[in-house]
């Protein structure tokens, strides 16, 4: 029988079987199925489709608030990526921020701070975030929490005065929009003696105040939609907030516990960007469809709670992180039923 | 007769992964010139291995009984070509297995050999009316006699579902074309070479188990394969139908649910749900078997992927080696980096090139480094992609964490046994974890408890 050719461009070893010459590849001669990967899903890449679906919310902050928005997002992702790589050094583990991970939640935690946090918001809230919220648990995909909330509500309850609804307004400032307070705060403030709502397109749009990244209604859903279709958001989870919403808040504002429509609540807030961005990191949601669809009918009944009968004008954080919280029996209690059904008892 | 059925024509969720049939689908069966020797494994299929019936140095003819079958699930092996028994050794399987063989140095001169031996297994005539002629109890024993066995992969013996069924009646006996592993094209090759053949042994199957209903599914990504079996099945009363080309629809349960809507129970048989399924190929050889008293001695190989340089289908004798079907098709490339046996979702690497083929053999697919890279594992972050891509609507990361854990109940919890290693959700992963692996680990775990 003929020798197989010989050429071995790689250097590796040729072995002699039978007069049939093979080449045997160190290292990779057996292995389990599958042995095809669909290479182009990665977690990167996931990581990398959130901070492309965030640039339309960083576009349209730019637009409203400019400068503010380069410092305060600046300041979160630098710290995040600062903050991981010294607490996995000091766990011992190599350094993961390549996995963009750490980035997203600096963008998102930038986003979700008011104009004039001074610097040490988002520098403590970044450390916090990174440090409690994730590497405490062993990195990424071991957490709870929404890293970012994490560190969004410690600043919050720690700096209630730099984080309040008043640290939002500047009169006469050089940035028109934060002249005025902010369209939930406005309606928490006139509670029973609201004379205008709030009108709805600069809303949609975002020219008006908030924090960083919730103004433009426009740019959560550009950016939110366009995750949906990449598949690296789960579209149950921003679908059934969406639809939740509209439940409770049309309910609310039906039976005379809120002034604002359902536009208005969809429109104001984090509320789309919290379905889209923050309420999809899939480490701290479920992992059935079914599982996701409780998450964000949860996630909503806070929200609207929290607007209506709470002295925070906004609930997204705490609604997420409650969640977040539950997602543990959410998954216990809906585990799919497998196609054939459940594993037979005496097996 | 019906003509509806309850299937969808496709089943939820699994993947697309790329077919890559057109490496091979081209090319027509060639007849693979006999081998110098061959290895006949004791143990080809499920069930119990056979007990050698010959001795060293016996003078043996093609098709001459060499191993007998022992117990009820059980299928004998016969010789697949004229030649003299070499003492009994032992061989690796790709599965893994450490199997007995039998020897068969090959005679100088053959009784049967290329185009005729070709025109023996799928030319002729392949009637299609008096079948009825032929008891139910004749179709099936034929069938045992001829060793025949699942060859869509399981080998499981053909016999035991040739069958009628006192306690479920079987209604539904489905015929798999469907050839959804990529790269394979045998079963493609046969459908349109010899569709004839699988008509007759449809009805004959049809006659010995009693079902109502026949249906042939074939995926759309074969149209030719369609058309050829719809005209040899005119006026018979044998449906053909196409499915939605996905992997896994040749699997017999998500075949079930897309050609009538019935669910096969977990760990439980088709038959529990009144269906039979059985692949075009196996359907073929019980044609033969019973019209032409010929048992198993070949079968059709796809040697194929980019790692071959010429890849062909292949009519090989059951025992050629790998090393020799590989020569034959000009030989690894130089980026070659793995054999398999059988398709690349499914399929176990071929760790010795000596091995043999056996019954259940539908290709070889040699795979090169680009096709097998897989990045360094990083950790889950439950994206959920592999929810969304298992067939059986399992979780694969709780199960498969869980059998790295060791956590038993968790493992119970989310159905770990369920899992019939299909490959969809380690396909998919973006975080590349090793999911099938490890659920296998894990049903050993829970198997020792």
């Amino acid at each position: 029988m003929a020798e197989q050719d010989n050429q071995n461009p790689t250097g590796q070893d040729a072995e002699e079987t039978d007069g049939v010459t093979a080449e045997i590849i160190r290292g990779n001669i057996v292995a389990p199925s599958p042995h095809l990967s669909d290479t182009s899903v990665t977690t990167r890449g996931m990581m990398r489709d959130v901070i492309i679906g965030l640039v339309p919310v960083l576009l349209a902050s730019l637009l409203v608030f400019g400068w503010y928005t380069v410092i305060q997002v600046g300041l979160c992702v630098m710290t995040a990526l600062v903050a991981e790589s010294l607490f996995t050094r000091m766990r011992g583990q190599p350094n993961p921020i390549a996995d963009l991970s750490a980035v997203v939640t600096g963008v998102i935690l930038g986003l979700s701070i008011p104009w004039s946090a001074p610097w040490y918001i988002p520098v403590i809230g970044s450390m916090i975030a990174i440090g409690l919220g994730k590497s405490v648990f062993g990195g990424l995909g071991n957490n709870i929490f929404n890293p970012a909330m994490v560190g969004r509500a410690f600043v919050m309850l720690s700096f209630a005065r730099e984080l309040g609804a008043g640290a939002y307004v500047q009169a006469g400032a050089a940035v028109q929009a934060v002249s005025q307070a902010t369209p939930l705060t406005a309606a928490k403030e006139a509670a029973g003696e609201l004379t205008q709502l709030p009108a709805l397109w600069p809303l949609f749009v975002g020219s008006h105040n908030g924090s960083l990244g919730e103004t433009s209604a426009l740019a959560c859903l550009v950016g939110g939609l366009y995750l949906c279709w990449r598949r690296s958001a789960s579209w149950e989870i921003p679908a059934s907030v969406v639809g939740s919403v509209i439940v409770f808040s049309g309910l609310a504002n039906l039976i005379g516990l809120t002034e604002l429509t359902v536009l208005h609540h969809l429109f104001t807030g984090a509320l789309l960007f919290g379905a889209f961005f923050i309420a999809t990191d899939p480490v701290s949601s479920p992992l059935s469809p079914k599982g996701k669809i409780w998450f964000g009918i949860g996630i909503s009944f806070f929200v609207v709670l929290i607007r209506v009968f709470s002295g925070y004008p906004e609930g997204v954080m705490f609604a997420v992180l409650l969640m977040n919280a539950s997602v543990p029996l959410i998954n216990q209690w809906t585990i799919p039923r497998p196609v054939g059904g459940p594993v037979p008892e005496k097996a | 007769m019906s003509t509806a059925t309850e299937g969808k024509a496709t089943f939820a969720r699994g993947v697309h992964p790329p077919e890559e049939k057109q490496l091979a689908e081209a090319m027509p069966i060639e007849v693979f010139p006999t081998p110098a020797e061959v290895l006949i494994p004791l143990l080809q299929h499920l069930g119990s291995p056979c007990e050698p019936v010959v001795e060293n140095k016996q003078e043996v003819k093609l098709g001459d009984r060499i191993g007998e079958a022992t117990g009820f699930i059980s299928s004998p092996v016969h010789a697949s070509i004229d030649g003299k028994v070499a003492k009994e050794k032992k061989a690796t399987l790709p599965n893994g297995r450490h199997v007995r063989v039998i020897p068969i140095k090959a005679a100088a001169e053959q009784s049967l050999e290329g185009r005729a031996l070709y025109d023996d297994i799928f030319g002729g005539e392949w009637p299609t009316g008096d079948l009825e002629r032929f008891a139910p109890e004749e179709i099936s024993k034929a069938a045992l006699e001829a060793g025949i066995v699942g060859l869509g992969g399981a080998a499981f013996p053909s016999h035991v579902k040739l069958q009628r069924n006192e306690e479920t009646p079987i209604e539904y006996l489905l015929i798999n074309g469907c050839e959804c592993e990529p790269y394979l094209t045998a079963d493609y090759r046969i459908m349109l070479e010899a569709p004839g053949a699988i008509v007759t042994g449809a009805l004959l199957a049809r006659h010995a188990t009693g079902a109502r209903e026949v249906i042939i599914g074939i995926e759309d990504n074969k149209p030719q394969a369609v058309a050829a079996l719809e005209a040899a099945a005119e006026g018979t009363g044998i449906q053909v139908r196409t499915l939605k080309t996905k992997y896994p629809q040749g699997a017999e349960r998500q075949l079930s649910t897309a050609l009538v809507g019935r669910e096969v129970p977990t760990l439980g048989l088709p038959l529990h749900v009144g269906v039979v399924v059985h692949n075009v190929g196996t359907i073929a050889a019980v044609a033969r078997a019973v019209l032409r008293g010929s048992p198993l001695t070949h079968r059709v190989v796809t040697v194929t992927g980019a790692g071959i340089r010429e890849p062909k289908n292949l009519l090989v004798p059951i025992g050629t080696s790998y090393g020799e079907l590989i020569e034959y098709c000009g030989g690894m490339t130089d980026d070659a980096a793995r054999v398999v046996a059988g398709g690349p979702m499914m399929g176990f690497t071929a760790g010795s090139l000596e091995a043999p083929i056996t019954k259940g053999t539908s290709g070889v697919t040699v795979l090169t480094r680009d096709d097998v890279r897989r990045a360094a594992e990083t950790t889950c972050v439950r994206c959920g992609r592999c929810v969304d891509a298992c067939p059986l609507h399992l979780v694969p990361t709780k199960i498969a964490l869980a059998a790295r854990a060791g956590n038993e109940e968790v493992a119970r919890r989310y159905h770990l046994q369920a899992c019939v290693e299909c490959g969809c959700c380690a396909y998919v992963c973006p975080a590349s974890i090793p999911l099938v692996q490890l659920i296998r680990v894990g049903k050993i775990m829970l198997s020792k408890s």
